[in-house]
């Protein structure tokens, strides 16, 4: 089963290696001439007001867990649908009733309001 | 042959990422060589021929999980002066629970439970499709774990707006349903009044 994947592990090799050349190139050729002003920070054209480090909004995060729940579920769609001459029609009805359970939590994260961004 | 190389590699990777998790001192970097991490542990299941977990692995936690991680470490401000402060303060704490992970492990690890040839994966065919036996299992045997798990994520979606969805609304944006169904009685009103001679 993993002759079938040769051509990625070619197309890994191959992009690390190009990747690698790139920097390398990069790092003996380019000219490197660092000076205190040109590695300064600046923040177009005036003095940077403060760090960088600030402080994600609470939705965001909102966003990300919503995207993990709804990725997981059509995670779970891929096997389902290779295995579905195999399972009859119990497996069929199983994930339909799998996805009316969740999407009774997307019309409720629809209603509530988690989807607008104000 | 090639298959043993490419695991030493992927196991070395891992190894030094993981490591890396916890020792480096930008927490975002950590999170980054997390991401390192589950590309090897990927690489490894796919030579344990589980490729619809490798596939998953790298769909849900590098592209869902890690993104989360992401948005939580930028969220807490982390200061990382601060955090070094009261380090030795926990050691006995840390020392503790690293001791009791590490017996537990070894005892586990020791009991030959996962040493019997058993436990060696069969190679397959070419045609072998481990997503298709997966679904196969999934779909028949553990119906009802699987609905469990459909549970479990409706109860997560609702936890989640729960916590951490806030209704201030401080901006005047119109609700376009409202709009809609405005009918022009509502807004225009005609008003009958004579005609007015000229003088």
């Amino acid at each position: 089963m993993l002759e079938n994947y040769l051509p990625i592990l070619l197309f890994l090799i191959v992009g690390f290696g190009l990747g690698i050349v790139l920097f390398v190139l990069g790092y003996f050729i380019g000219p490197n001439r660092p000076n205190p002003i040109k590695g300064s920070p600046y923040e177009c054209g005036f003095e940077a007001f403060e760090d960088a480090r600030m402080k994600f909004d609470v939705r965001y995060y909102l966003v990300a867990i919503l995207f993990i729940l709804f990725d997981l579920e059509i995670a779970f769609l891929f096997p389902w649908a290779v295995a579905l001459d195999g399972i009859g029609l119990a497996g069929f009805w199983a994930m339909m009733f799998f996805l009316a359970v969740l999407v009774a939590g997307f019309i409720y994260e629809w209603r509530k309001g988690a989807l607008d961004w104000e | 042959m090639i298959e043993q190389t490419l695991f030493y590699i992927a196991a070395a990777v891992l190894v030094f990422a993981a490591s890396a998790v916890i020792t480096v001192r930008n927490p975002v970097v950590a999170a980054l060589t997390l991401v390192l991490c589950f590309f090897c542990n990927a690489a490894i299941w796919l030579l344990l021929e589980a490729e619809f977990l490798a596939i998953v692995l790298v769909l849900v936690y590098v592209g869902a999980v890690m993104v989360l991680f992401l948005f939580v470490v930028m969220m807490l401000d982390i200061n990382i002066a601060e955090l070094r402060k009261g380090f030795s303060g926990f050691l006995p704490i840390g020392v503790t629970v690293a001791l009791i992970m590490v017996i537990s492990m070894v005892l586990v690890l020791a009991s030959g439970y996962f040493a019997g040839p058993e436990y060696v994966p069969l190679k397959h065919a070419a045609e072998y499709s481990n997503t298709r036996e997966l679904g196969l299992l999934l779909y028949s045997e553990y119906l009802y774990p699987f609905e469990i798990a459909g549970a479990i994520l409706l109860v997560a979606i609702v936890a989640a707006i729960a916590l951490t969805h806030r209704r201030a609304k401080n901006n005047k944006s119109p609700a376009p349903g409202t709009q809609v169904a405005v009918k022009r009685e509502d807004r225009i009103r005609l008003v009958k009044m004579k005609t007015e001679q000229q003088s």
